[in-house]
């Protein structure tokens, strides 16, 4: 607030002080909503995230238990992106998180995402990834966050007129192939949008890609064009998944998609490495390339504006 | 003849309990597992013999027949699972977690151990 400085009340100077004011919220909704590349046009929707509308968020892979070189303090890491969406002055309606909350399924892991993501006193609204259901069953995942929720964890929801879809494309995955969310899934999917009309938005959020990102490491689902085809007829749907570590976008049609950050590690880009996993990076550059999303519907509008927050910088 | 017998009592409690430290055994052939691949990902074995997969990456995977006559539970890093291959035939295994991971055990008979089988 070098703008403060010899303030001697005058007018000048007490624009100089809005001025900064105006850029000091200008750069707190940036740094909470925003840190997008401009090139991506995602600045209106950061400017869009204090406008009426129905704002989510979405964190993914938080991965507890892992203590690996590529980030040996997972919970940390959590916690700082638990405290940007606390700081976030237009309170969010509620937080998906798409899967792989824990590293090996243990209920310690659980308890400590559990204890760090609550303190955001947000709805949470969760699918779980391969890592979150290793147990027999994945009884420990479906106690937890599958209540109300169909066959091995998918549901719906409906808030402020978009109708959300949770999937689950972790269970029963068949030797060479990717990501499975089964017939099962896809007749329940069938007949749960049935009845909408199809200029409800529709958000559907599932862990792994539910489009074809890099066959060669497993980041597609087999039957996901099924699942897409039935969103066909909808003029806005918007596909949220988790995975792979990094932001990824698309736009097919009516259909959105877009990938989040892991709040746990960064993962290599596809094909720049000769595998997918933990990326090491210098310990200065790992915020960087994790954090979370802010999504933001307005009526009228097609589009769902995302916006993916780096933990810094 | 014994020896055997006995390796397919190991194999069957490395099933019971999943992950066990790989038993130093003279007909025992390691795969390992390292960056998202199994190494090696076909191996010829004779009957009898027991293979020792050992997980080396910072991301744990499973090992898992496809026919779902074994699968491993979860290896975390540096983690291993043995299986005592007793019956000639072409065993195709994946990872359940990462299932592009892929791999095969071709099983031959073992002349002179058949007649055990």
């Amino acid at each position: 607030m070098t703008a403060n400085n010899g303030d001697h009340g005058d007018g000048t100077t007490r624009r100089k002080v809005l001025e900064c004011m105006t850029w000091a919220g200008t750069g707190l909704l940036w740094t909470v909503a925003g840190g997008v590349p401009r090139s991506l046009g995602l600045v209106d929707g950061a400017l869009a995230a204090g406008a009426p509308g129905l704002t989510f968020l979405q964190i993914s892979d938080s991965h507890m238990g892992f203590d690996k070189p590529a980030n040996p303090n997972v919970k940390s890491t959590l916690e700082e992106a638990i405290g940007r969406i606390k700081a976030i002055p237009q309170r969010p309606s509620f937080m998906i998180h798409t899967g792989d909350i824990t590293h090996l399924s243990k209920p310690a892991e659980f308890d400590d995402a559990d204890k760090i993501i609550s303190q955001a006193r947000l709805d949470v609204h969760y699918v779980p990834g391969e890592h979150d259901i290793l147990d027999e069953e994945a009884k420990l995942y479906k106690e937890r966050y599958g209540r109300g929720s169909n066959g091995d964890g998918w549901y719906s929801f409906d808030a402020g007129g978009v109708h959300f879809v949770g999937l689950v494309n972790v269970k029963n995955l068949k030797a060479g192939g990717m990501g499975n969310l089964g017939a099962d899934q896809l007749a329940w999917l069938a007949a749960d949008l049935k009845d909408k009309t199809a200029s409800t938005p529709v958000v559907v959020f599932a862990h792994i890609p539910l489009w074809v990102v890099y066959e060669q490491w497993g980041w597609g689902t087999d039957d996901g064009a099924q699942a897409l085809g039935l969103l066909k007829r909808f003029g806005s749907v918007t596909v949220l998944n988790g995975h792979i570590h990094q932001v990824m976008q698309k736009v097919e049609g009516n259909v959105a998609f877009h990938t989040a950050r892991s709040t746990a590690f960064p993962q290599p880009a596809p094909g720049a490495a000769p595998s997918p996993g933990p990326m090491k990076v210098p310990d200065d550059k790992l915020r960087s390339m994790l954090g979370v999303a802010s999504v933001t519907f307005k009526r009228g509008d097609q589009r769902l504006a995302i916006i993916d927050t780096p933990l810094q910088g | 003849m014994v020896r055997t017998v006995l390796a397919g009592f190991v194999a069957g409690a490395v099933l019971a309990c999943a992950v066990a430290p790989s038993m130093a055994r003279n007909d025992a052939v390691s795969v390992t597992i390292d960056n998202f691949v199994f190494g090696p990902d076909r191996l010829v074995i004779k009957a009898g013999t027991t293979v020792n997969w050992s997980n080396r990456d910072d991301i744990p995977h499973t090992v898992a027949s496809k026919d779902r006559l074994f699968k491993s539970k979860v290896l975390d890093t540096d983690e291993s699972y043995s299986f005592t291959f007793t019956t000639p035939g072409e065993y195709t295994y994946f990872c359940s977690l990462h299932p592009h991971m892929t791999g095969t055990i071709v099983v031959e008979a073992a002349t002179g151990r058949a007649a055990s089988q």
